[in-house]
């Protein structure tokens, strides 16, 4: 079903800068060349009944509902596959088209099932609209031929009678399939199909999955997942493409199902992954019927994952945590408290720490999860309430790289490109990403550009889903050593050069000249030539020479990465090591190329851009400029430390030298997302106090002496900012559980500091922003509203925001290229950890799983695994399913074995969606040289065969049990009704 | 805060800019980014440390962190 509130247009909108002027139904229309009959008519008010088109997808023509006449031309064109010419005359009613779609739309009926008082499409089922707009009266053929409606059919004559019960000769009916519910948030009931292949073409041209097929042929056709499985046991990712393009109820919401139709519609931004699709939440009162993506949604464009459609249940789960709690010790069963005493006993306690321990003793972390107003209060209440700088965000532990090389580079902290940009890309180079898997919606859009002819690249050890899919193969896939990527890059750049493919134009116009002298000898060594380094990344010369060729010359080249870049101790040298060949190559500045960083989290680009890093304000701008820090301490009224503050890695090591004592953290999980568990757990409780908001008793809470309840991204205002550097709404659609949106905590704790903050929506924090940093100048709530959503920078001179940056010049004036030294890894296989483990995430669940495993995805990924080349697991005698330990120099820990031959031998491969799977109780403390971002993607392990948990997981599990009982008794001594008061 | 972690920390930084032709330009690339990046007092800590002998810090960051800015008074 789609929209309930958007216009469907019937065909997709062309683009054409030639307009061509026709007339339907006696009225003059003009649009762009390329455009459907019916789409014209549609924009001009007239409605063409229609069935097998939609505007999600390519015209069809096979209902032969929406046939028009044509002044001149013989028959009865279907206006979907029209398109329309210049001085056409066109009538979409006629006595004669009248009789054709009634004899149409009697035909469906006829087999299909008459309980639409009882349908879940009721109200919204273009089955039922169409039967109305042709005016079917009556269907002369009955319902008893041969049909898809019924299970079983008489054996032979006295049909009649079988239907009225009263004969007993009833037989299967060969052509009736039952309903398949085995998929959690939809189910598909055959009996309503009629066949029009809108779903099989979703699932085709949208999400490029290819799941469904029409088997059969004329009457005996009908929609089947892979070769005729359950959708649960098919290839189908459960996006929910063809559920929303089915026309009828065959394929249905469950929540649809159960809720009845909604009455109203919201739109919103979804709170999981960097590509910030746009959704409409389908209301009924506060509740939400179903999510739709929006079709005007910049970023996604009416397409969604399974994350942001259907898994939203965390929202409302049991686990939620709605009232304060505080403790004096973790030992300590939680008490229950209002409000105001939770803020005053954070008030009072910070500010003891602070008299006692000094005014750095304390600090907080903000989170890429919150929206752009919470994370920028946050900083702020460090900044002036706290008086330090003492503060930072998750992105430390994953794209901090990313800033510091683009910034480095080229001036921006942020991707160059709008999402739409790929469409103009003939050579894609993807490194350390997983687009399909962790940026969906993007993988489904860069997937429809690679079946259009684009070229593609590789670099990863992993053989991603993108190398092999579905009309897609990789040109070149260069599966390297983990740890390898800057070599890789070097490589490359040493083809380049020495292969004259240096796009010196580009470079003399726009880079500093000595930079790039000094660049291109120092790749032109003989070290980095690909022959050399073969033995080090485990990539083929050749392999490497033809991919920088088809990079250097293939046309528009542009770069998509990952954690898989950032997340190693040369992070920040790999970013800068793909800007570098990106500007030797003249791919920046322009439609089709750039550098493209995909953010994991929703908001990672809105929580840098914000200020939360300890050495920078708002907009990227050094604590230790002047200017700047004036600004700030104006509109903030107090004085502002002009020095760095802690990073998180170093707020821990503070904690466990005794000089840091005090944390405030909000929506993050430091105890689960950061490296090296134990070193984390430990100086969590050295600490005094640690302050917790979120929905859940994470990890981190465990260790928690005060919890304040949070909202989720249903209950309140703010902005979201993409991997596009796109500002979206997130609008509030029902009442806070626990009585206070996110940035209204904060503004209360710095009350309670004793620092005013006195906002009384959202928009005005974002009026704050705007007013404070330069490239957010031109940013509102309505302005927001007005465009949809922008890019920033959205200011004087470019007040409809910036899709591409680096036009004319390069931020920093001219671009600048760095060196990049390919240094290995500390972390070096041996005798004793003669593996390499690296980590990763998949579609269904979301980072550190707290919001996706308490949802029904848990069905596709129920538990980490570790994946092991099938040569690895013989040696060890480990088979598929196996218990396996895994051993660092850091720690230890079990997990079920897979055997893949997606691994390359000497490589492992987890993902950290359970906190118990303790994938961090093996990662170890090695980081970025630049931003102690840390090194996920390598460490080096041992893998052998088990039959019991780790010491780790047993005291785990003990700790988790004993707090959880803390919890309870807490639930247990306190009143129900108090809960969410205030 | 342990004086390990600041040395290897202070080390990779100095690895990153060894392959600076220039020693001067080198030097200066590894105390500027000391000066952005680090907290005073792990500055402090770093550059006592390098008084009292500074064993275990690559020649490129020792040179680096004797001529560091650490502010006076730090509270
Ligand atoms: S849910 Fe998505 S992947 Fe699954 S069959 Fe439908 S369109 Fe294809
Ligand atoms: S399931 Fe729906 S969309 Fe697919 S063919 Fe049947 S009616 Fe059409
Ligand atoms: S998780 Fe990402 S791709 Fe999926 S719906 Fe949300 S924003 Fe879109
Ligand atoms: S809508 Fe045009 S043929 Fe079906």
């Amino acid at each position: 079903m789609l929209s309930i509130v958007e216009i469907d247009y019937g065909t997709p909108k062309a683009v054409s800068a030639n307009t061509v002027i026709l007339q339907i139904d006696g009225k003059n229309i003009s649009v762009p060349e390329g455009t459907s009959v019916m789409r014209a008519a549609a924009q001009a008010g007239i409605n063409i009944p229609k069935l097998c088109a939609t505007e999600m997808l390519d015209a069809f023509g096979s209902c032969r509902l929406c046939l028009v006449e044509i002044e001149g031309r013989k028959g009865y064109p279907a206006s979907c596959t029209t398109p329309v010419a210049a001085g056409m005359k066109i009538s979409t009613q006629t006595p004669k088209l009248a009789e054709i779609r009634r004899g149409v739309m009697e035909l469906y009926i006829s087999d299909h099932p008459l309980d639409c008082l009882t349908c879940p499409a009721n109200g919204h089922c273009e089955l039922q609209d169409m039967a109305g707009v042709v005016g079917l009266r009556e269907v002369r053929y009955g319902y008893e031929g041969a049909n898809h409606v019924f299970a079983r059919i008489p054996a032979s004559k006295g049909q009649k009678a079988a239907i009225h019960g009263r004969t007993h000769e009833l037989v299967p009916n060969p052509l009736f399939s039952p309903k398949d519910e085995s998929n959690p948030y939809f189910t598909f009931d055959p009996s309503k199909c009629i066949a029009c292949s809108r779903c099989v073409r979703a699932c085709d041209e949208v999400q490029g999955t290819f799941a469904l097929t029409i088997q059969g042929r004329g009457f005996e056709s009908k929609v089947a997942a892979s070769q005729d499985n359950r959708f649960l046991d098919s290839e189908c990712v459960s996006c929910g493409a063809c559920v929303q393009a089915c026309p009828t109820a065959t394929l249905s919401e469950k929540s649809l199902i159960d809720k009845g139709q909604a009455e109203h519609s919201v739109t919103t931004t979804c709170a999981y992954c960097g590509v910030g699709c746009s959704f409409r939440a389908e209301m009924k009162g506060e509740e939400i019927v179903r999510m739709v993506p929006n079709k005007d949604g910049h970023a996604n464009h009416g397409h969604s994952c399974v994350k942001g459609r259907f898994a939203i249940g965390y929202a409302s789960h049991p686990d939620r945590i709605t009232t304060p709690m505080i403790r004096a010790s973790i030992a300590d069963p939680w008490k229950v408290v209002s409000w105001d005493e939770a803020f005053a006993h954070v008030g009072s306690e910070f500010k003891r720490l602070q008299a006692t321990y000094g005014t750095h003793s304390v600090g907080g972390i903000t989170s890429s999860r919150c929206t752009n107003e919470e994370t920028y209060l946050v900083q702020k209440l460090v900044r002036a309430g706290f008086g330090n700088n003492n503060v930072d965000t998750c992105a430390r532990v994953c794209h901090s790289p990313t800033g510091y090389g683009l910034k480095a580079t080229m001036g921006e902290s942020a991707g160059t490109q709008d999402f739409d940009s790929i469409e103009k890309t003939d050579v894609v180079l993807v490194i350390g990403a997983n687009p399909t898997d962790a940026h969906p919606v993007f993988g489904s859009q860069m997937k429809q550009r690679l079946r259009a002819g684009a070229k593609l690249i590789v670099i990863d050890p992993r053989r991603i889903d993108l190398v092999r899919t579905p009309h897609i193969k990789a040109d070149y896939h260069l599966k390297l050593k983990p740890g390898t990527n800057v070599a890789v890059l070097n490589t490359m750049a040493y083809v380049i050069v020495s292969e004259g493919l240096v796009d010196h134009d580009f470079v003399a116009r726009r880079c500093e000249p000595e930079a790039f002298a000094k660049w291109s000898a120092f790749v032109s060594q003989d070290k980095y030539s690909p022959e050399a380094m073969e033995a080090q990344t485990g990539v083929s010369a050749e392999a490497v020479r033809g991919a920088a060729r088809l990079y250097a010359t293939g046309g528009n080249g542009a770069i998509y990465y990952g954690l898989g870049v950032t997340e190693h101790a040369q992070g920040s040298t790999t970013v800068m090591a793909i800007a570098n060949l990106a500007m030797a190559t003249g791919n920046i500045g322009r439609e089709g190329v750039g550098v493209n960083p995909l953010r994991g989290q929703n908001n990672v680009q809105g929580s840098c851009d914000m200020g939360s890093f300890p050495h920078e304000f708002p907009g990227y701008r050094h604590v230790s400029d002047v200017a700047t820090r004036e600004l700030f301490e104006k509109a903030w009224g107090v004085p502002l430390y002009n020095e760095p503050g802690l990073r998180i890695p170093n707020m821990f090591e503070a904690a466990l030298d005794g000089s840091f004592k005090g944390l405030y953290v909000e929506g993050e999980d430091i105890a689960q997302s950061d490296p090296d568990t134990q070193h984390v757990t430990a100086a969590l409780s050295a600490m005094e106090c640690v302050v917790v908001q979120d929905l859940f008793l994470n990890e981190t809470a465990k260790y928690a002496h005060v919890f304040l309840p949070g909202s989720s991204f249903l209950e309140k205002d703010g902005t979201f900012t993409n991997a596009e550097r796109r500002v979206s709404r997130v609008r509030k659609v029902m009442a806070p559980k626990a009585g206070y949106a996110d940035w209204e905590i904060t503004q209360k704790l710095a009350q309670a500091m004793g620092y005013p903050m006195n906002y009384g929506h959202a928009s005005e924090i974002m009026d704050e922003i705007a007013a404070l940093t330069p490239t957010f100048h031109g940013v509102s709530f309505d302005r927001i509203d007005e465009l949809g959503s922008v890019q920033w920078p959205c200011n004087e001179e470019h007040p409809n925001g910036t899709p591409v940056m680096h036009v004319d010049e390069f931020v920093r004036g001219k671009g600048r290229f760095m060196l990049t030294e390919y240094v290995p890894t500390r972390e070096k296989v041996n005798a004793e950890h003669p593996l390499i483990l690296t980590t990763g995430r998949i579609l269904s669940q979301y980072n550190v799983g707290a919001q996706t495993r308490r949802t029904a995805n848990v069905m596709w990924h129920d538990e980490d695994r570790l994946e092991i080349h099938p040569h690895d697991a013989e040696e060890r005698g480990i088979n598929d399913a196996d218990w396996v330990g895994i051993a660092s120099r850091s720690g230890e820990t079990v997990l079920r074995a897979m055997v893949s031959e997606r691994m390359q031998p000497g490589v492992v491969y987890t993902t950290f969606h359970f906190p118990e799977s303790g994938a961090n109780v093996i990662t170890t403390d090695n980081s970025d040289w630049a931003t102690n971002c840390p090194e996920y993607k390598v460490t080096a392990v041992q893998v052998t065969r088990v039959s019991q948990p780790s010491e780790w997981q047993k005291r785990f599990r003990a700790f988790s049990n004993e707090q959880q009982s803390l919890l309870d008794q807490s639930a247990a001594a306190q009143p129900a009704d108090t809960l969410g008061q205030q | 805060m342990h004086i390990e972690r600041l040395i290897t920390m202070a080390n990779d930084i100095a690895t990153y800019f060894t392959s600076e032709p220039d020693h001067a330009t080198a030097v200066n690339g590894v105390r500027d980014h000391l000066t952005r990046f680090w907290d005073p007092v792990m500055r402090r800590q770093l550059k006592t440390f390098v008084t009292e002998g500074g064993e275990g810090l690559l020649p490129l960051a020792n040179e680096a962190v004797e001529g560091l800015n650490v502010p006076a008074v730090l509270n």
